[in-house]
């Protein structure tokens, strides 16, 4: 590994797909010196915990698991020259570029060309959904249950209780069957599952109940989960179980960005950027999922290319003006959020983000207005929808419900 | 859990329980010159009323005048600021707002500023509603008036504790988990305590057996006369960016039973609402409850209207041992050589230095005969507050274990060994605060449980505060 220089030319912060992507894009394209920082002490990002398929269809033609993808990525980006550093935390973003960070020799700045944050997403833990109760151990997120399955052979529990029908809900599943574990039951709020249909043949082939309308309300026992009670249709149970695992809740890892002096955006609570992936400080870019919650591994890596090429043209000059780009406008209730919310004048390459993303915020039903067209949308929250980019000056939405 | 390794050891002093209370005692009797043994039936010290609370270092402006509670809270904050540097504990002057936001709350002010001037409080200074909202722009602007408390500070209500029986290890005294007094008698000369891992004997016992501290004393003297009533306080934490929502700790004008729901933020970059006041039966569990805890969040966004755009971090409760009585219930009893120190109920992490200094002069009184130690041993603490040198910023720290806290192997390593090592996850997260940030254990998990392997008496698993 080389020495951490004081500048370089693009600096990478998180190696998973996105920023593993980016970096190899960057050195394939020509770029210097890019280096990726990464605070764990393995790159490859969510995936070097997630033991299933299917990943790497896309990028490398052909289905393997999450850590077989991560390590793949990871020699991809060294064969193509970036410099990759394991155990090097950023704890602070600088105007201009500069960043500082920790590793285990102590702390450090470097000052960059360019930055990529590339932090990812994590889940919703415990304390933010109010559950009442005791605080036993015994209580995961699905990313800490495959970290202690996959990374260290571990079993935390025998019989927990999954919350959420996310998709990563039924990865978790996955992740207890693999462990010998026996999930107790699913349990979901809503009246169906969040994830598409299928995923129903998830738990019914592993012969675990998935319970709908029903809320965790609280957690019992002192060192271990023992129980906790469950509520359906105004009634109260208590269910023995002996952990809990909350599934999905995604939200960005921006705790860096919240701290900084860059645009968050309150919708997606990653940061403010335009169609290059380009902050509102133009020495900052982001990709992956930090930009929003939550896409697939293959989408972040190649979101994580494109912002790559993106970069290129910036330190080549060739970006049209942060400063000059325009808000994208939303008019009328329902929808959570919109990626980029920024499009910067005409002129400039093709778009790194080259489609609109929105999100709805409850389910909606009615007509998109975006740039003179209208467009039927019938929206659930979790569903992905993409629309043209819009063209500059023409940056307004309009939403009317049938 | 090997049994009593004192067998037939005589102590001079034995303190029963290591809450806040005890640790003060206990280094206390040591600095004296005792042979002191800690008593404690958790796993880990800190377990009782301890583990949780505001962390607000009080002054005592609001204690009942004249009342030994408010001598202890002046002492023990006078002596907290002459030792905390030698002990690398932390404090953050934050000052303290008591706001009212009501007609009949803005009437009562000139009475609680006579009453603190009365407790010794001068420099209290009263604010206009303009001026308020110059101090803390983000207060909701229906606030009405109120005054300043300059030294109401907060400090690390686990390092302090910690800092206080290292001390006291430091210099000779004894520290026993696992070990649960469960009877005794006073022969005339000496007592002898029963206890789940075996007997001992000592001079003199302090009962500071806190949320049992009733029972302790049934047990010991076959009566008390107070009965311990658990009043439950829960708390919501916020991320650390809703720290700059808040300069003071933000204080209602008290009602008659509590200080009423709190603003402020923690040592560590945190914000926090809290605590409730509920009345329970259960001296063990201090349970969360959904709909109290919205409450508390909404309670915080109409001071700091801002509010309702930060993420909750971290949930808490805590039980304090109060009694049918608002005042402490100390008392040494004369010939029996034992000491009650109960119904310590809500200033008692201010109050504990100030406490263990008035246990002393009783102790003296029951024939404890002091030789002050020349030149005890002072260990430091690691500060782990926002703003101190952290161990990430130090070569040679093996690197970031929990990324939200920023605490590194070295320190975990650290915190695993030495007199007071803890045998909990919950210990080990007072001492190094891993896995109490935003992500709740998301990333560090399986990073920790590999550090912890074989270290810990009840293995690592997800969060836990038992
Ligand atoms: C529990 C869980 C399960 C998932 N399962 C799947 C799945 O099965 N299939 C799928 O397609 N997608 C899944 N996802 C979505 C996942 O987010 C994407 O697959 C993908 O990993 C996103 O890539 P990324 O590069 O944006 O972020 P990540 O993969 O999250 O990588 C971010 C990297 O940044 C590093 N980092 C963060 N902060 C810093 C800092 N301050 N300094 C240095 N480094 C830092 C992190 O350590 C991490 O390695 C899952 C997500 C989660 C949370
Ligand atoms: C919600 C809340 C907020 C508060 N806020 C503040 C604040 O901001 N500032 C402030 O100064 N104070 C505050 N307090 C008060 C403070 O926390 C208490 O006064 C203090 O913790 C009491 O400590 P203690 O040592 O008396 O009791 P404890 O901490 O309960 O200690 C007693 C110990 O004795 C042990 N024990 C019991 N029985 C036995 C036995 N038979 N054998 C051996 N060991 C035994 C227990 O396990 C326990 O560890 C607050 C309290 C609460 C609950």
């Amino acid at each position: 590994m080389a020495d951490l220089p004081e500048s370089c030319d693009v600096l990478i912060v998180g190696g998973g797909p996105a920023g593993l992507a980016a970096a190899a894009r960057l050195k394939r394209l020509g770029v210097g010196a890019v280096h990726l920082l990464e605070r764990e002490s393995e790159t490859g990002g969510i995936p070097r915990h997630c033991a299933h398929s299917p990943y790497g269809l896309r990028e490398f033609g052909r289905l393997m698991s999450g850590p077989a993808f991560a390590r793949r990525l990871t020699a991809a980006t060294v064969a193509a020259g970036a410099y990759l550093h394991r155990q090097a935390t950023v704890t602070a973003l600088h105007p201009g570029g500069r960043v500082s960070l920790t590793t285990p020799e102590g702390v450090a700045e470097v000052t960059a060309r360019a930055v990529l944050l590339a932090t990812g997403v994590r889940e919703t833990p415990r304390a933010p959904r109010l559950v009442g109760g005791t605080r036993p151990g015994g209580v995961l997120n699905t990313g800490a249950l495959q970290g202690l399955v996959h990374l260290d052979g571990l079993k935390p529990f025998d019989r927990p209780l999954i919350v959420g029908t996310e998709p990563v809900a039924f990865s978790a599943l996955l992740t207890c069957r693999q462990a010998g574990m026996r999930p107790v039951a699913m349990v979901e709020p809503a009246a169906r599952i969040t994830a598409r249909a299928p995923f129903r043949a998830v738990p019914l082939a592993l012969g675990v109940p998935v319970w709908l309308g029903t809320a965790l309300v609280a957690i019992h026992g002192t060192e271990r989960v023992e129980a906790v009670t469950l509520a359906a249709g105004g009634t109260c149970r208590e269910v023995s179980v002996d952990g809990v695992v909350f599934t999905g809740g995604f939200r960005p890892e921006n705790a860096l960005l919240r701290a900084s002096h860059l645009a968050v955006d309150p919708g997606t609570r990653g940061p403010q950027v335009d169609q290059y992936g380009r902050c509102s400080d133009p020495a900052y870019f982001a990709a992956g999922n930090l930009l929003r919650a939550v896409e697939t591994a293959g989408w972040c890596w190649a979101e994580g290319r494109a912002v790559g090429r993106a970069i290129v043209a910036h330190l080549a000059g060739r970006l049209p003006p942060r400063e000059a780009a325009q808000a994208v406008t939303v008019e009328g209730a329902g929808l959570a959020w919109v990626l980029p919310q920024r499009i910067a004048p005409p002129g400039g390459p093709p778009a790194a983000l080259p489609r609109l993303q929105v999100r709805a915020a409850k389910v909606f039903d009615g007509d998109l207005l975006l740039g003179g067209r209208r467009h039927r949308l019938v929206a659930r929250p979790e569903r992905r929808m993409t629309f043209d980019l819009p063209g500059f000056g023409e940056t307004a939405i309009r939403l009317q419900p049938r | 859990m090997p049994d009593m390794p004192h067998g037939s050891a005589r102590f001079d002093a034995a303190v029963v329980g290591a809450g806040i209370v005890g640790c003060a005692i206990a280094r206390r009797l040591t600095l004296l010159g005792a042979r002191v043994a800690v008593l404690e039936k958790a796993p880990d010290i800190l377990d009782g009323a301890s583990k949780a609370n505001s962390a607000i270092l009080h002054t005592g402006f609001d204690a009942p005048v004249g009342s030994l509670e408010a001598a202890c809270i002046r002492e023990g904050h006078r002596e907290y600021l002459e030792i905390r540097e030698r002990l690398n504990l932390p404090l953050d002057r934050a000052g303290a707002l008591v706001l009212a936001w009501t007609e009949a709350e803005e009437a009562r002010l000139p009475e609680l500023i006579a009453q603190s001037r009365q407790n010794g409080v001068a420099d209290v200074e009263m604010f206009g509603r303009k001026e308020l909202l110059d101090l803390e722009p983000a207060l909701a602007p229906h606030v009405r008036a109120g005054f300043r408390v300059p030294r109401e500070s907060l400090i690390d209500p686990w390092s302090a504790p910690h800092a206080y029986l290292l001390q006291a290890l430091g210099n000779g005294a004894t520290l026993l988990r696992d070990c649960t007094v469960t009877g005794g008698g006073f022969d005339g000369a000496e007592w002898r305590l029963e206890t789940s891992r075996g007997p001992l004997r000592a001079g003199l016992v302090v009962n500071a057996a806190g949320l049992h501290g009733d029972r302790v004393d049934e047990m010991l003297l076959g009566t008390c006369d107070f009965r311990i009533r658990p009043r439950k306080g829960q708390f919501v934490v916020f991320d650390k960016t809703a720290a700059r929502l808040a300069c003071h700790i933000l204080l209602p004008v008290p009602g008659e039973k509590t200080k009423g729901i709190v603003v402020c933020r923690t040592v560590w970059g945190n914000l926090l609402v809290g605590p409730t006041a509920e009345e329970q039966k259960d001296r063990e569990t201090a349970a969360l409850v959904p709909a109290t805890l919205a409450m508390l969040r909404a309670k915080g966004a109409e001071i700091l209207p801002a509010l309702a755009g930060e993420e909750i971090t971290a949930l808490y409760a805590g039980l304090r041992p109060a009694t049918e009585r608002k005042e402490y219930r100390i008392r040494a009893h004369e010939g029996r050589r034992m000491i009650t120190v109960g119904g310590i109920r809500s200033t008692g992490m201010s109050a504990a230095l100030g406490i263990a200094v008035h246990v002393a002069r009783l102790a003296e009184g029951l024939g404890l005969a002091p030789a002050p130690l020349v030149d005890p041993a002072w260990p430091r603490i690691e500060n782990l507050s926002d703003g101190a040198e952290r161990d990430w910023q130090r070569p040679g720290n093996g690197g970031i274990l929990c990324h939200c806290e920023l605490v590194t192997r070295r320190e975990v390593a650290a915190a695993l060994q030495g007199p007071l090592a803890p045998q909990t996850l919950a210990g080990l997260k007072r001492r190094t605060r891993v896995t109490m940030g935003r992500c709740q254990g998301f990333y560090c998990s399986a990073g920790l449980a590999e550090c912890t392997k074989g270290r810990l008496a009840h293995p690592m698993v997800g969060e836990g505060d038992g």
